[in-house]
């Protein structure tokens, strides 16, 4: 799968200039929100905790579209910009800097992170209005941009790992911020622990550069990777891919997003589906160098990629509960942005485009599914909806566009992305493209589902609830990320984000692909068609049970137990953990001391001064440790004397 | 001012002061011990700050150094000296005692049901005996002479053992006593080395324990590989090493959290410190010769001290595991000797201190307000206790070496280190950073989030006494997350100069070796 080996372009930043100086006050203004809420805490600051919170992302976002139309206004071939800020550690062996990288990758990312954060910020001072601890809700959403930002920022490994768990301790955070409910506390702490499992790549990768480069450094890394090992750059590629397994909640730890869900839904938007479980695809695409050098990675990428993007889809079709639904259709479409990556020069700028419409649409979808639960009293379970498309009609309006974008119907963002996706795959190999074609077809049907058990068939609404949009402060941004999700395939107007990304990914020699573009889209566009129908006629034409029917196969039964995920940790993992924890601290009680307790006791003076001790003649300590010291120094003398 | 012996004034100060507090009229309820103590010991501080501005890093490898002769027949010199290391374990032991002096307000008052935990000695000797090891730890910092060392090191065990056998809960006779034992066989083993030292000394021309003299002199394979192991299961024993940490958890579960935070924050780094002062220093050869085997017991420590702590069910034991835990990754960058993995071992010293301390601490404050150590008697203390909470959860991420605060520079360090050295070491022990993600947040979600239990119902936050004591361990802890130059600063050249003196040199990144071997 190894492209265009020479054309790889290297990190090679200008130091920053002008405006550039100030591309740190795009991480603090949110650091500083968080820092002032925190340390007021949630009562000194309920009156303005969220426009202070609100306000420094709107600071960020103004910033971003400043430098990104700065950046615009360069040569395509000075485009990277190098902003150093203090040392912030060295030795002999490595030195580490505490450095910005903004180039065409993050400006992208910026611009995502700040745009859809706004939104979200705004759409939560709505939804999080009742909540008692609102303000401390907008301190950990500052925290988790501030340390997204750093994440996408920093211009070597250690940063981007600092900003790596900073958003994994913004998502534990916010995963358990309604702390009392155990099901929420319990959810946080797996979602941190299947994390740190990746961060074992993040570490030992980390590592390996220090041993093999002395530097953690991007333009480092990049302009000597030619001289490494093959051995050296296929781990660095496999552990940089576990670390992004971990985030990315790709297969094998895919498990912890399902659970996130117990999140407010605004953090499930903006944590767990435009922003952070992309992280893992910025990494790969980030470290493009590293990946075009090794087609072990690379294979190992795309594997783990089409796994997931069928088994997050799958997931999807089973679910009742519309956040994991959608949660599950959020490891699918990172499984086809992973896919992209995986298949190096060819499909990195897509990997990007879909991250980013994915952003949009989902974000949206999220939203929209937080405005659903408004109206319905938080219930989440989507046999007690139905019937809602004329109650809440804003909503329904917005989430169609979402829906009709990640389906990939024509002319929407996600045909776009997802359809110049399918094509790349099929190129590098037809297995990869025919499965991810399968995926298509599996999100016509997961998401038409979804839509109809909402918005259409008749109404299960449970007892006393009485539906009602949302406010304005929550339907604006829905109706924002509404059109951004129509809209988002503006970004492929003449090449542009692919020719856009170039310098950062190298150039992918144009030929011919073996079945036409138009050709292929209409076979994905018919795939897509059929999932739709299918949903139809199951869902649509018959009446939804209440109760979630159980005389179902097995494969559904599979799909609903997240297809053995958490069965599997239990069994594998947790348990025999369990057993080897509580094995480990007898010994230690049992054995271990009482081998050193007893050999202690078994000598005629140990035990007298046991004795003695334990009956409390303190002073006796005095005399034992002199006549010891005495002994041993005489028996010492006397053998090395003579 | 040059001349001013700097050393012995922090040295002596707090010993003094101790000395005073003791002496000091026993009135029931009176605070003038404990605002004695508190104001000797933020002196002790000052000049131990004024020592770090007057320090150099770039200067002399020993600074503001004493010479007396003490003992003229063995050789024996009260001399003291500082290096960066010294310097940085100074700041530490002189940081920690006021804020542990500060939240042990209470803790030696008698109680009002008396029980096996009363405690047996006065609120006046409670002070005292923390001021004197605060001062005793400190020479032991600044010893340069292997006698003055050993006496240091072996009187260090006095007042702990009164503190715990005379102010901890119902098993603390039980835990000082397996204490002393301990470590009183461990200072055996020394002696036999020290002694050693004298004999082989001798023969060179003259005794001597001056370690400006004794490193670099040749002892022969034999006498320094028994040396060697003298020394370093003495330190092994400090520094809780698996299978010799059985003692700790015992005397945390059984001490006060301020006298826990003592031990294992600052007495126990005597260990780790005599690793690298003494046993890399005066018997290159020997460590070298050991590596294989210490480290072998570091990663087991490292992974053992994990699992066991996830099984806890008492807080403080928990928290001494962890520390098995972490002293394992300090062992284990000391002996990779190079230079990011021993300066990482050497930060680590001081962050292990820091987010030690506030877990002991804060476990401190909920066991005054609800008086069990076991983690399921508490629950959803966050939503009576926010700040409470909010600061145990510092003190954790701290632990689990979250980026962005102290710990974890320095656990990269020691880890990338372990990398460069022999990537399977790393490897072995990187298993840790999950393990620790576990045993933190287990606890935390036990004790603090869900329902309250009716013994958390009603718990006050923190006070104003508390949040002075956690305040500054948080600033520190995030301060030196992103700016850990500051120590690294005065560290790097202790660490050089060290590791030049044992003959290790840093690995080349294997890029650059590769070249140079192709050419």
């Amino acid at each position: 799968m190894l492209l265009t080996h020479d054309s790889v372009p290297v990190v090679d930043p200008a130091a920053a200039d002008g405006f550039f100086n100030l591309l740190w006050l795009i991480i603090a203004l949110p650091a500083f929100g968080a820092a002032v809420l925190l340390l007021l805490g949630n009562r000194r600051s309920t009156g303005y905790g969220h426009w202070l919170g609100t306000a420094t992302v709107a600071g960020s976002f103004l910033l971003s579209l400043v430098a990104f139309f700065q950046l615009l206004g360069r040569d395509a071939d000075d485009r990277q910009i190098a902003s150093s800020l203090w040392t912030w550690f060295e030795t002999p062996m490595v030195h580490v800097e505490f450095g910005l990288l903004y180039d065409q990758l993050s400006a992208l990312f910026l611009l995502l992170i700040t745009g859809v954060g706004l939104l979200i910020h705004i759409y939560s001072i709505g939804y999080m209005e009742h909540d008692p601890r609102r303000s401390r809700f907008f301190a950990y959403l500052n925290l988790f941009i501030a340390a997204m930002l750093v994440l996408v920022m920093s211009d070597n490994y250690l940063g981007v790992f600092l900003g790596w768990e900073g958003v994994g301790l913004a998502s534990y955070l916010l995963i358990g911020f309604w702390q009392h409910k155990t099901s929420a506390a319990v959810a946080a702490k797996k979602a941190f622990v299947v994390n740190r499992v990746g961060d074992i790549g993040m570490a030992l990768g980390t590592a390996l550069l220090i041993a093999a480069f002395g530097s953690v450094a991007f333009s480092d890394v990049s302009h000597q990777i030619g001289d490494a090992s093959q051995t050296t750059i296929n781990w660095l590629g496999l552990l940089f891919l576990l670390a992004a397994c971990g985030k990315s909640a790709q297969v094998p730890l895919q498990s912890w997003l399902l659970d996130a869900m117990e999140g407010p839904t605004p953090v499930s938007a903006l944590i767990h589906a435009a922003t952070m479980v992309t992280a893992g695809v910025y990494l790969v695409v980030r470290s493009n160098f590293i990946y075009e050098n090794s087609e072990v990675a690379q294979t190992a990428v795309v594997i783990v990629a089409v796994v997931t993007l069928l088994w997050g889809a799958i997931i999807g079709c089973a679910k009742d509960d519309i956040k994991k639904a959608l949660a599950g259709s959020t490891m699918s479409q990172i499984g086809y942005m992973m896919l992209a990556a995986g298949l190096g020069v060819a499909g990195y700028a897509f990997a990007i485009m879909h991250l980013i419409a994915h952003g949009f649409f989902k974000a949206n979808m999220f939203l929209g599914a937080g405005s659903v639960m408004h109206a319905m009293d938080d219930d989440v379970n989507m046999r007690h909806y139905g019937a809602l498309q004329k109650v809440i009609p804003v909503t329904f309006a917005t989430f169609a566009m979402g829906y009709l974008a990640i389906i990939g119907f024509p002319g929407f963002s996600g045909f776009w992305s997802k359809d110049k996706i399918i094509e790349v795959a099929f190129d590098e190999n037809t297995l990869v493209g025919l499965l991810a074609m399968l995926g298509a077809g599996i999100t016509g049907f997961y998401m038409t589902r979804l839509m109809l058990m909402t918005f259409f068939t008749e109404k299960r609404w449970e007892k006393g609830v009485h539906p009602h949009e949302s406010p304005k402060v929550m339907t604006w941004p829905l109706i924002i990320l509404a059109a951004l999700s129509v809209l988002g395939g503006v970004m492929l107007l003449g090449d542009w984000i692919v020719e856009w990304l170039e310098p950062v990914v190298g150039v992918h020699a144009h030929h011919d692909p073996k079945i036409p573009p138009v050709l292929m889209s209409v076979i994905v566009v018919a795939i897509v068609a059929v999932g739709v129908t299918i949903a139809w006629l199951t869902i649509g034409k018959k009446p939804v049970p209440r109760q979630a029917p159980t005389d179902v196969s097995l494969f559904t039964k599979a799909a609903r137990a997240d297809l053995g995920g958490d069965a599997f940790n239990e069994a594998v993992l947790m348990r025999p953990g369990d057993t080897l924890v509580k094995g480990l601290v007898f010994v230690d009680e049992k054995l271990i001391d009482g081998a050193v307790e007893g050999s202690a006791a078994a000598s005629g003076a140990g035990s007298v001064m046991l004795r003695r001790l334990q009956n409390g003649y303190v002073r006796s300590y005095a005399l034992t440790l002199l006549g010891g010291v005495v002994l041993v120094v005489l028996a010492l003398l006397a053998v090395n004397l003579t | 001012m040059n001349d001013f012996p700097w050393l012995s004034l922090v040295l002596l100060l707090p010993i003094l002061g101790g000395v005073i507090v003791a002496f000091l009229p026993r009135v029931p309820g009176s605070a003038l011990p404990k605002q004695v103590a508190l104001g000797v010991s933020l002196l002790t501080l000052l000049v131990a700050l004024g020592i770090a501005v007057g320090f150099s890093p770039k200067g002399e490898a020993k600074q503001f150094t004493e010479l007396h002769t003490w003992i003229g027949a063995f050789g024996a010199h009260y001399s003291l000296g500082l290096d960066g290391i010294g310097l940085v374990m100074l700041l530490l032991a002189t940081i920690l005692t006021p804020l542990v002096i500060l939240a042990s307000w209470n803790d030696a008052e008698p109680k009002a049901n008396a029980d096996a935990s009363q405690p047996r000695f006065s609120v006046n000797a409670f002070f005292a005996w923390m001021l004197v090891l605060e001062g005793l730890s400190i020479g032991v910092f600044l010893a340069t002479d292997v006698l003055l060392f050993y006496v240091l090191f072996e009187a260090t065990l006095i007042p702990i053992y009164f503190l715990i056998g005379g102010f901890g809960g119902a098993n603390r006779s039980r835990a000082a006593l397996k204490f002393l034992l301990y470590n009183l066989f461990g200072g055996l083993m020394m002696l036999a080395a020290v002694v050693a030292l004298y004999v082989y000394s001798a023969d060179k021309g003259g005794p001597t324990y001056l370690l400006s003299e004794l490193s670099g002199m040749d002892f022969g394979t034999n006498p320094e590989r028994w040396m060697f192991v003298g020394f370093f299961i003495a330190f092994a024993i400090k520094a809780p090493m698996f299978p010799l940490h059985t003692w700790l958890p015992g005397a945390a579960e059984s001490a006060t959290p301020g006298t826990a935070v003592l031990m294992v924050s600052v007495l126990d780094k005597v260990g780790t410190f005599g690793m690298i002062r003494f046993c890399l220093e005066l018997f290159p050869e020997a460590s070298e010769w050991a590596t294989p085997v210490v480290l072998t017991l570091a990663v087991i420590s490292i992974v053992y001290g994990a699992l066991a702590a996830i099984g806890q069910r008492n807080m403080m034991r928990l928290i001494a595991f962890t520390s098995v835990s972490h002293f394992g990754f300090i062992v284990m960058g000391i002996f990779v000797a190079n230079s990011l993995g021993t300066s990482g071992s050497m930060l680590y010293m001081f962050n292990h201190g820091l987010s030690t301390a506030v877990l002991f601490l804060v476990a401190g404050f909920l066991i005054s307000r609800r008086d069990s150590q076991l983690i399921e008697d508490y629950g959803g203390v966050e939503k009576v206790a926010p700040m409470m909470a909010a600061v145990f959860l510092i003190g954790g991420l701290s632990t689990l070496s979250l980026p962005g605060l102290s710990p974890f520079v320095s656990e990269f360090m020691v880890l990338a280190g372990a990398f460069a050295f022999n990537h399977w070491v790393a490897i072995a022990s990187v298993i840790a950073i999950v393990l620790a993600a576990l045993y933190i947040l287990l606890m935390y979600q036990r004790m603090m989030t869900g329902p309250t239990k009716p013994a958390t119902e009603g718990m006050a936050d923190l006070n104003l006494r508390e949040i002075a004591v956690v305040a500054p361990l948080v600033a520190l802890i995030i301060g030196l997350g992103f700016f850990p130059q500051v120590l690294l600063g005065v560290i790097n050249p202790a660490v050089e100069r060290t590791l030049e003196h044992a003959g290790q040199t840093d690995p080349v990144p294997t890029v650059q070796a590769d070249e140079e071997a192709a050419q």
